[in-house]
């Protein structure tokens, strides 16, 4: 069963994600703790490690890295509608539209949540949807789970795969959490008092 | 004040739904304590070192007597019959179950309050003057502006998992209460020469590890653009702000790196493209909430009472309350209160359930049924006629809240340090009351004038000490509770980071050592000098001098600066 959530429902995936090869990286520390997130901005991939990566037939998300390295090859599938696109936390929205120009010819982005705490995604996905005019499928992938759901929704994605240990159906009540939020967003992009008369 | 409308009940209500299901399903298992951590802290629970510690929030310090109660009667089912009232004007109940907490919230919901955004990485409690609406030298009035960010900030879907705590102040006044120079953004309203409503927008204060003193983006921004500028500043904050480095994650950090100049280019930039989209503010949006604040049924009075003259002449403990407890009014006639928590022996800023119900019914009695926490952690009563005076006091003193040193050294602004707190390095209350108990003398503390002492269990800086008089921070050498000392921070218009005069100091010795900083004062001080002004005139080094000998000891460089 998909773990995919789409326009408020459990649906089956017709994508498959490709994620770069598992490579060791050296734990990093700053004062005695693991560093956890990459710095925006930071390179998401070595051309050694973009070169290794399989990307399989049919519809595929690849990492942006992949794609600008290696779009060449993929302009068929490209062309066909078959290849989406996925940001790491750290990578800028401003590279993809530089890479694809319009980004309506992408019929997928997806953004990852390597930890639910990093909230990049959530300023990505307003861009997206408001400055660039994307109007394709916004998927979150990563740590996502049900809590940020509604954060989610209302900065422009549509589609979250839910870590795949969560249940997906469980998730989908998060969706409803608040029924009036206050302030503009881009699914509401009228702040409360503009939507209704207060007292 | 405010009153909740449907919409903002029902958020307040649905939150508490949310959280219960949260709470739930931690208890079942289905959630890690990893996962659970950042939901249980944007609802304001710690887990604390003898307890979970749940923080209320006190959307601008303004409290209805109602709510007060509610908080009494929180602290005496759920908690152990106190709750301490903190610097960002929050209120803190040390001892509740982790169970019990949705059920809190329900009660809290029941009266219009919550713990909503009281902790983590997100835009936090909104602070302000204590005497706002009320003091002599306010420009605007910042409450309702104040209301309208706290209800954009309300579960702000892009900004609820910042690099860190966000936290802003606003300032309505001449003279800046609300120390908005260190918070992560700071609004000063002003009236522009043409008489229009503008705010001088700073950005990059904060205290805690690196403390830096805000600096100016904007210097006259027109009103109705809060919001949207304050969004432009969150979203670069929000994608360069560094997550890698817990200490360096504050906005503070990446206005430093960049330059003011480099910052305010991008925030700009972004503005360009929400200015005047659709969360500029109307004026019609702050005609209804600004209605929340129309000041209450004063009556015409004149400035001045025979009979509390009479009683202000004669009763010299009355007199010594009113000249450090009660403050100017823009109302002939009144004046406000602060019903001190600093007595000696008790930890700054806690109250007891039936001190917060005296407080209350003082409220109801003499202020319009409404109070202030101040940041100092004091209680205020904002509207008391000067005929009332007299009774406030002897009530107030009855129930230990008017200790008449307000302003004075032994108000001492403190942190929960290691009785409370699991990332003290040391404990901060017993130093307050072994400091207050030395200083214990009124008359002397009143020669002394206007001195502020603040206490830090660690270099988080809860409890100020960076912008204190005197800055008391405790440090942990080899496993052992050290205590090193600054002068010369201030609050305020002239916001300033003290400096460290050199090694630390054990427990037992502080007190001993405020008594040479003060001695130093006394000697060098001309006429009434205050204390930050002398410290300003001679400098460190008589201070130095006496307490560590002649010749004074080289400052040790101080710790882990950036
Ligand atoms: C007992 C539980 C508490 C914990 C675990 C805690 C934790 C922290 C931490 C980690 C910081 C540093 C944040 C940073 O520099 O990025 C901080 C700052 C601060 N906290 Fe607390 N705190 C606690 C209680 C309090 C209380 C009781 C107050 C009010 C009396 C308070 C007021 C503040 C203030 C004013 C700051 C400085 C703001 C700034 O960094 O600019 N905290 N706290
Ligand atoms: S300053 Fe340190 S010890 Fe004091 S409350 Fe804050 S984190 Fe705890």
């Amino acid at each position: 069963m998909s773990n995919l959530i789409k326009h408020g429902a459990v649906v089956e995936d017709n994508w498959t994600l490709v994620r770069y090869p598992a490579v060791e990286e050296a734990v990093q520390k700053q004062a005695g703790k693991v560093v956890q997130f990459k710095l925006t901005g930071t390179e998401a991939a070595s051309p050694e490690l973009i070169a290794q990566v399989q990307i399989p037939a049919g519809r595929a998300i690849v990492p942006l890295a992949v794609f600008r390295a290696r779009k060449d090859e993929l302009a068929a599938r490209i062309a066909a509608g078959e290849i989406g696109v996925w940001l790491e936390s750290f990578e800028l929205v401003e590279d993809l539209v530089a890479a694809v120009g319009d980004v309506n010819t992408l019929p997928l982005i997806a953004y990852d949540f390597p930890k639910f705490v990093d909230g990049r995604g959530f300023s990505a996905a307003v861009l997206l949807r408001t400055r660039y005019g994307y109007k394709n499928e916004l998927r979150a992938i990563g740590d996502v789970l049900r809590d940020s759901l509604y954060f989610m929704q209302r900065c422009g994605f549509d589609a979250y795969q839910i870590r795949a240990d969560r249940s997906a159906e469980d998730a989908l009540a998060s969706l409803r959490d608040f029924s009036e939020p206050y302030q503009a967003s881009v699914a509401e992009p009228q702040p409360l008092w503009r939507r209704h008369a207060r007292a | 004040m405010y009153r909740y409308d449907n919409y903002d009940q029902r958020i307040v209500d649905e939150r508490v739904a949310q959280y219960r299901d949260q709470t739930r399903r931690y208890l079942a298992g289905e959630l890690s304590e990893d996962e659970f951590r950042p939901l249980r802290l944007q609802n304001g629970l710690y887990i604390q070192r003898h307890a979970p510690m749940l923080r209320v929030a006190i959307p601008y310090g303004l409290l209805a007597s109602r709510q007060l109660r509610k908080l009494a009667e929180i602290a005496r089912k759920y908690d152990r019959g106190y709750a301490h009232f903190s610097t960002r004007q929050n209120c803190q109940f040390n001892w509740p179950k982790l169970e019990d907490t949705p059920d809190i919230l329900a009660e809290l919901a029941s009266v219009e309050m919550h713990a909503i955004q009281t902790s983590g990485n997100c835009i936090r409690n909104i602070t302000t003057d204590q005497f706002a609406g009320v003091a002599p030298d306010e420009v605007v009035d910042p409450r309702a502006l104040a209301e309208i960010l706290r209800q954009w900030s309300t579960f702000h879907p892009e900004f609820a998992a910042l690099p860190r705590k966000f936290k802003i102040a606003v300032n309505g006044a001449q003279s800046d209460r609300a120390v908005v120079r260190v918070h992560d953004i700071g609004l000063e309203f002003l009236r522009n020469d043409a008489g229009e409503l503008v705010v001088k927008v700073w950005v990059g204060g904060g205290l805690g590890r690196t403390p830096i003193i805000g600096q100016v983006i904007h210097e006259a921004l027109p009103w109705k653009h809060v919001i949207t500028y304050c969004e432009a500043i969150l979203r670069v904050y929000n994608r360069y702000g560094r997550r890698d480095n817990l200490y360096k994650a504050r906005i503070k950090i990446l206005v430093k790196a960049l330059g003011i100049e480099e910052f305010k280019r991008q925030v700009e930039e972004e503005w360009a493209f929400w200015k005047d989209g659709p969360s500029t503010v109307t004026q019609a949006e702050l005609d209804r909430v600004s209605a929340h604040f129309r000041p209450p049924a004063y009556e015409k009075l004149a400035d001045c009472d025979p009979d509390f003259n009479d009683k202000a002449a004669t009763n010299p403990a009355f007199a010594a309350w009113l000249k450090r407890c009660t403050h100017p009014h823009k109302v002939p006639g009144y004046r406000a209160v602060t019903l001190s928590l600093k007595k000696t022996g008790i930890a700054p800023g806690d109250a007891t359930a039936e001190q917060m119900e005296i407080v209350a019914n003082l409220a109801d009695r003499y202020s319009f049924g409404e109070l202030r926490v101040s940041h100092e952690q004091n209680l205020i009563l904002a509207d008391v006629k000067l005929s009332d005076l007299f009774d406030v006091w002897q009530t107030a003193r009855a129930a230990g809240l008017a200790t008449p040193n307000i302003g004075l050294l032994t108000d001492i602004v403190c942190c929960p340090g290691g009785d409370f707190c699991s990332l003290a390095n040391a404990k901060s209350i017993p130093i307050a009351q072994a400091i207050q108990e030395r200083f214990d003398n009124l008359d002397f503390l009143f020669d002394l004038g206007e001195i502020e002492l603040n206490i830090s269990g660690c270099m988080n800086s809860c409890g100020h000490h960076h912008v204190g008089h005197i800055g008391i921070l405790g440090v942990d050498k080899d496993g052992s509770e050290w205590y090193q000392i600054s002068l010369g921070g201030q609050q305020g218009n002239e916001a300033t980071i003290g400096s460290v005069i050199g090694r630390a100091f054990a427990a037992a010795d502080v007190p001993d050592v405020i008594s040479k900083i003060i001695s130093v004062f006394v000697e060098h001080r001309e006429g009434d000098e205050k204390f930050i002004d002398v410290v300003r005139r001679i400098g460190l080094d008589p201070f130095k001098a006496r307490v560590y000998g002649t010749p004074a000891v080289a400052p040790k460089k101080e710790l882990a600066n950036v």
